[in-house]
């Protein structure tokens, strides 16, 4: 889901209770503020089904300030993931598949000192996931910690740009 | 310059610009400076509200909702912070089920110790976000005007709610140049979407094609002043209706295109035939599952359109064919426009039998006995005669609101209170308050029941000291009625903590000086009933009911709609 809303204290919280009253759990969730001043940009990740998303959506756009509230499946949004690991940089060393499982999946080391080293990548859950799981079964990672998705509409029109200038148009 | 003048006094100054005119309140520690600025402005030269000291603050938001349903106009409630506010939210959350237009105002410790744990310091906005259209703590002298006229504007618009503004005392104390604000646009926030020409063509087609129309009309048409719009558009297509409960007097008794009550406890022939309609129109009403039974044996042979302002409430019970979304003052017209004048007597009149048979097994017992104890129902029946349609029913919760709303009768608009969504018990006495200041030129007839009086019974003061005219009609079965029924039907008779023990009703009304008269007999009731609406203001009339009676007909929770009996087996 992508939501815009005013950026007024307190609607995070109306937000995620909207998901809480449904007994929908949030995957997860990124808050920033949108190329529109003023505006902020939620992306949030479910599981659940089509009518579900759909009345989720009705809901939160209900919140006085929330702008817009809309769903996409995968295919109509440009999705990013970033994941940061911290390994041991001994581990890392004395495990040849460690360095091959960094290279392989198109992670990046970004910090090498005597204790610990520090990976990071880009990319879906599952791809993340995936790097997360084989540096773990070899027993090298001390933290893992996965970002909130992020994503772009592909999309020709830019909906909230719309609906701002509708609604300006609306108050002259 | 401008003189400057603080919070409080701003905030006097901006509900003196929202043309309120009541307020229900109660003061307190983190409220007084608006108390101190509120003493001004209510009397002498500046005088331009009257405060209704409540004896406790869910009264005072029960008495906003009452005001604001039969007057359409906000109801307002100012409270202190912590316990003051705590206890006006059950209020809030009643309005907010309802769609009831309410602000209330509560103090709020000094922005400086807010997080604290100050005294009487209370997390009042995360409280009440969930159970309000709005809530904002105003912080600043500067932000009272806009907040109440954004506060005023969000609960009265689209559909209509509560709103709670959490006022900081140091913004109550602060001096500020008074500004006056008026919100009258929210870029965010859409009250009443524009009505879409292709719905309504749509449901116009359906409308044109169907052989068994059957409207369900709801509070909308009432909060969209719409009941005018109403009549023209089912008398065009000959189109019989059924009403909510909130919204009983958006279309006349007597009307006869008036089919009757839906829901649980509603008309018989109403019921059986929603599960035979092929088309039904929803108007301003949310398909709860009091009024559906089993939504998933709820009227799967009718295609179903519904007008509603709210487009949240579209496919959330129930899928529909076509969503006319918008104001029902709009979309109403719009399709009346569009439909052709059409004749359907003979599926009206195939309502008849199963009217009769609800008249012959229900009405006629509950309403005209000849022995035994006195009845809800005849009761209800005798002030609605005696009123003649023309007075407005406050009620309380339980078997006492749903007898009586059954046999209440409504000629007027906006002639009914009740607690829908919520069933607050608590809610008749305050409501009935408020609804006398809503609307004076109005009978307020207020009907509760032995266990719902006393939620509230601390308000014969606040009757007392303000000479409220409430009718109060006391249906005493010293049982928590409703419960007791229950419990005879689904939990084998066990009577747990149904029955009550109650004191002498009529020496605590006298205690307040309240007039008041019992009646047991039948042979007295009309007389009672006459002293009640004849006295010159509040009456307190309490009739002695039979203990055990059950509310009829009845569709059993989990049942399906036509599977309403007409007389409950326990
Ligand atoms: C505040 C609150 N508490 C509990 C209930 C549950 N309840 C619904 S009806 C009812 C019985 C009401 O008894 P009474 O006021 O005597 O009315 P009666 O049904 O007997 O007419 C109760 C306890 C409620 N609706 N509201
Ligand atoms: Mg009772």
């Amino acid at each position: 889901m992508i939501i815009y809303s005013e950026n007024f204290a307190g609607i995070l919280n109306q937000i995620t209770a909207v998901f809480t009253r449904r007994q929908v759990n949030i995957e997860s969730l990124n808050v920033c503020a949108s190329s529109t001043p003023g505006v902020h940009k939620y992306t949030i990740t479910c599981n659940c089904s089509e009518e579900m998303v759909q009345t989720l959506c009705k809901q939160i756009e209900k919140k006085i300030d929330v702008l817009q509230a809309n769903y996409f499946t995968d295919e109509e949004i440009f999705i990013m993931e970033a994941c940061l690991l911290k390994v041991s940089t001994e581990g890392l060393l004395q495990n040849p598949a460690a360095s091959k499982a960094v290279r392989h999946r198109g992670a990046r080391i970004v910090e090498v000192n005597p204790t610990f080293s520090i990976i990071e990548k880009k990319g879906l859950t599952d791809d993340i996931i995936s790097l997360f799981s084989e540096l773990n079964a070899l027993g090298i990672v001390r933290q893992f910690v996965r970002s909130g998705r992020i994503a772009v509409t592909r999309d020709c029109i830019e909906h909230l740009d719309r609906y701002l200038e509708s609604r300006t148009q609306k108050n002259n | 310059m401008a003189e400057k003048i603080t919070g409080a006094e701003a905030l006097m100054l901006s509900l003196k610009a929202e043309g309120v005119t009541t307020i229900f309140g109660y003061p307190g520690g983190a409220i007084m400076p608006t108390y101190d600025a509120l003493y001004d402005y209510t009397r002498g030269e500046k005088k331009c509200f009257e405060h209704v000291l409540v004896r406790h603050e869910q009264a005072a938001t029960h008495a906003a909702e009452g005001f604001a349903r039969v007057s359409g106009k906000v109801g307002v409630t100012l409270v202190t912070s912590g316990p003051g506010v705590t206890n006006t939210l059950t209020g809030v959350a009643d309005a907010m089920m309802d769609s009831t237009p309410i602000v209330v105002i509560a103090g709020q410790v000094g922005t400086a110790v807010l997080g604290s744990d100050a005294f009487q310091e209370m997390d009042l906005v995360s409280v009440s976000q969930p159970i309000t259209k709005w809530t904002y703590q105003i912080r600043r002298a500067e932000d009272v005007a806009w907040a109440v006229s954004r506060a005023f504007y969000i609960a009265s618009t689209g559909r209509p709610g509560p709103v709670v503004l959490d006022f900081t005392k140091n913004a109550q104390t602060e001096l500020v140049e008074y500004k006056p604000a008026k919100v009258d646009f929210i870029r965010s926030y859409v009250p009443s979407p524009e009505p879409q020409d292709e719905a309504v063509r749509a449901a116009a087609d359906l409308i044109n094609n169907a052989k068994k129309p059957m409207a369900l009309v709801g509070q909308g048409v009432e909060l969209g002043n719409a009941q005018e719009e109403l009549k023209a558009f089912l008398e065009k297509a000959d189109i019989p209706a059924g009403r909510t409960m909130l919204g009983l007097s958006a279309l006349p008794s007597n009307h006869k295109l008036n089919m009757g009550m839906l829901g649980m406890h509603g008309s018989y022939s109403v019921n059986i035939k929603e599960q035979e309609a092929d088309v039904l129109i929803a108007i301003g009403m949310r398909f709860s599952d009091r009024v559906t039974g089993d939504l998933k044996r709820y009227a799967k042979q009718a295609k179903v359109i519904h007008l509603d302002i709210d487009p949240s409430e579209i496919d959330k019970n129930v899928k529909t064919a076509v969503a006319v979304i918008g104001d029902c003052k709009e979309t109403l017209p719009a399709i009346t426009k569009l439909i052709s004048k059409a004749d359907h007597t003979e599926w009206k009149d195939s309502f008849q039998p199963l009217r009769q048979k609800e008249i012959d097994n229900v009405i006629t017992p509950a309403t005209k006995p000849v022995s035994g104890p006195l009845l809800m129902g005849e009761v209800a029946h005798a002030v609605a005669k005696a009123t003649g349609g023309e007075s407005i029913l406050v009620t309380d919760v339980g078997q006492n609101q749903l007898m009586s709303v059954r046999y209440f009768k409504y000629h007027k608009p906006r002639s009914i209170a009740t607690s829908g969504g919520m069933g607050t018990m608590g809610y008749g006495l305050p409501a009935a308050m408020g609804a006398t200041f809503g609307a004076p030129d109005r009978t307020v007839c207020c009907f509760m029941g032995d266990g719902g009086l006393q939620m509230m019974i601390q308000e014969f003061g606040t009757i007392m000291e303000y000479q409220i005219p409430v009718k109060m009609i006391l249906l005493n079965n010293s049982y928590l009625g409703n419960v007791r029924q229950w419990q005879d039907m689904f939990f084998s008779h066990r009577r747990s903590f149904t029955p009550m023990c109650n004191p002498d009703f009529g020496k605590v009304a006298e205690a307040y000086g309240i007039p008041h008269r019992i009646v047991s007999e039948r042979a007295d009731l009309q007389d009672a009933i006459q002293e009640m609406l004849n006295a010159p203001g509040a009456f307190f009339l309490e009739a002695v009911i039979k203990p055990d009676a059950n509310v009829e007909p009845m569709t059993a929770p989990g049942r399906a709609v036509d599977e309403m009996q007409l007389n409950v087996e326990c």
